[in-house]
């Protein structure tokens, strides 16, 4: 904790080159698919930093984070569909009257999804973060599926299991990138803060952490809430880029992707978890080829799920890579 | 300054602590002893809020003016905040973070700003952590660890571990400082060092203090009293010399002779 810490040259740099990467990439043509993979490589940025908030820094081994990414993406659509669209797509039961007039503009909107996000996630840390590491990971998936259970089944909300369609999309470097960048800032003010530090020295020992006056259960649940709202604002970026919410999209394979960017990245790093998910994102997406049919001679159809095969065996090895390295350096 | 009145901790059938009363007055430092597995542990976590007594009372007065105040089952971290800081029996150092962070998070108890003025980094929080890095400053000076405060606190030799684990104690500004076997693994030396650092914090931190030991050379060299625990009972009690010729002290540590 010396000085400015938040301002130390690799911070400084590192808004640098993502802010020029931010304006630069707007001149380069591309074409949707590529422009898809960079905004979700941002809002990946944006997930898996509230995720490592509250696994990396806090030490809560939360698998719950799909959940709260669900009630962001409703809440997202529901607030900026236009009404005929609502009119239009809610055909199983018309929505709620006064929902359908609710709208608002995109911003506001987010902000709105992150808000629920947090007031669900601090109702849940309530009773959740009494227990301890390995409960929780149990409790909060199931409360996910909870939240997943309720959007199939409030057809005047939701619109049920056929989800949402005709969200104003939105494509724009400047809204995911931007977002990422503000979450790059929350993150590094807070972490450098005395709170963000009170926060890493509950995960490093709590019973030593209350012992000098931290009030860790109240710690865990502002931390679980902010992680909460990132995710909600998350959730509502991925609602306007496809255009369309789905409860399948929403599975633990979610959590699990995000969860991967924040292992890789490095628990408790915020430039390694901006990297990470970048990596992670383009790698899943350039993959895909592995799942289209190819001609290997004995099999002519595609391998379904081979693009995930692969995926693991790389991790894997970066995994274990990783851990040798550190292993030299700390032996040195 | 303390008191411990009467209490009794059991977890199911085994009675670590049974019916102990200890009174520690200011400024005091106080021994507490007894062979393995006596209950030592177990009264300091009942004071520090770890547990619950099963019965018995705890009354903690932070200054001679205030009335003395029901501490019984009160949360650790409310308890730290009343005055009362411990070591642990096994260093509990919040190894990843560097020296200097240790001590400095010792100091946030008595921060004012909230979450919002902390992550805004707005002046108030940024005198206010000004104020409290320079006082880490300071403390680490006073106990030579000032020119280790980058090093991550788990890289530390062990004896400074300790050193280290009592000055993030003192950070908190404690009343009282309970310290779980502060001498433990040390040699000769470093023990005679230790001893002169107690009583050195004692005085210029103006601070009680109670702890638990081994190393009887530390008890009858620093302690004005000392209670004597074996199998949960209070067996002795009283300056150092008197504790020393206990018949029931030296039975309970060296066993009787059979008859």
């Amino acid at each position: 904790m010396r000085r400015s810490q938040v301002f130390s040259r690799k911070n400084i740099l590192g808004l640098l080159i993502f802010t020029a990467i931010l304006v630069l990439i707007n001149f380069l043509p591309l074409d949707n698919y590529y422009r898809k993979i960079i905004n979700l490589s941002y809002i990946y940025i944006t997930l898996a930093l509230s995720l490592n908030l509250i696994n990396g820094y806090t030490g809560l081994f939360s698998l719950g984070h799909y959940g709260f990414m669900a009630i962001g993406a409703y809440t997202t659509a529901i607030l900026t569909m236009p009404p005929e669209a609502k009119d239009a797509y809610y055909n199983i039961e018309p929505i709620y009257e006064w929902l359908k007039n609710f709208n608002m503009p995109l911003i506001p909107a987010l902000i709105v999804s992150g808000i629920l996000a947090a007031i669900l996630g601090f109702l849940i840390a309530l009773p959740v973060l009494r227990l301890n590491d390995d409960y929780l990971a149990i409790a909060s998936m199931g409360f996910a599926e909870i939240i997943l259970v309720l959007i199939r089944t409030q057809f005047r909300i939701t619109n049920g299991a056929l989800g949402l369609k005709g969200i104003p999309r939105v494509d724009s470097y400047y809204l995911y990138g931007g977002v990422a960048l503000v979450m790059i800032i929350f993150m590094l003010l807070l972490t450098n803060s005395t709170k963000g530090k009170s926060l890493v020295a509950i995960r490093e020992d709590e019973i030593a952490a209350r012992s000098v006056g931290i009030n860790a259960y109240l710690y865990k649940v502002i931390s679980f809430t902010i992680g909460s709202f990132w995710a909600g604002v998350g959730g509502g970026l991925m609602a306007v880029m496809v255009g369309t919410v789905n409860q399948m999209q929403f599975t633990f394979q979610l959590t699990f992707n995000i969860l991967l960017i924040v292992v890789l990245g490095g628990m408790g790093k915020i430039w390694g978890t901006v990297v990470a998910a970048v990596i992670v994102t383009s790698a899943l997406e350039l993959m895909r080829f592995l799942d289209e049919p190819m001609n290997f001679g004995i099999f002519q159809d595609g391998l379904p799920g081979l693009r995930m095969v692969v995926f693991s065996l790389l991790l894997m090895i970066v995994v274990i890579g990783r851990t040798k390295l550190k292993g030299r350096k700390s032996r040195a | 300054m303390l008191k411990l009145d009467n209490i009794t901790m059991q977890f199911g059938g085994v009675t670590a602590v049974n019916q102990a009363t200890i009174d520690i007055d200011k400024h005091e430092i106080i021994g507490l002893i007894g062979p393995n597995g006596a209950g030592k542990t177990t009264a300091f976590n009942m004071v520090t809020g770890i547990y619950e007594p099963t019965s018995g009372k705890i009354f903690f007065q932070p200054d001679e003016g205030k009335d003395p105040q029901d501490i019984t089952g009160m949360k650790p971290e409310d308890i730290a905040d009343l005055g009362i800081c411990r070591t642990f029996q096994n260093i509990r150092l919040f190894k990843q973070l560097s020296v200097f962070e240790n001590v400095c998070i010792g100091g946030f108890l008595r921060m004012k700003t909230g979450w919002l003025s902390n992550v805004l980094h707005l002046p108030a929080y940024l005198q206010e952590r000004r104020a409290l890095e320079g006082e880490a400053e300071e403390l680490l000076k006073s106990i030579d660890l000032w020119d280790e405060k980058d090093t991550r606190s788990s890289s530390l030799p062990y004896g400074k571990q300790r050193r280290l684990e009592i000055a993030r104690a003192l950070a908190t500004h404690p009343k009282l400082l309970l310290l779980d076997e502060p001498a433990a693994g040390m040699n000769p030396q470093e023990t005679q060092e230790l001893m002169a650092f107690i009583k050195e914090i004692q005085a210029k931190f103006d601070l009680t203090i109670f702890l638990i030991e081994h190393h009887m050379d530390v008890v009858m060299g620093i302690c004005d009293r000392i209670y004597v625990l074996d199998h949960g009972q209070m067996i002795a009690s009283g300056v150092p010399e008197e504790i020393q010729n206990n018949p029931r002290v030296i039975e309970a540590y060296l066993g009787v002779e059979d008859a």
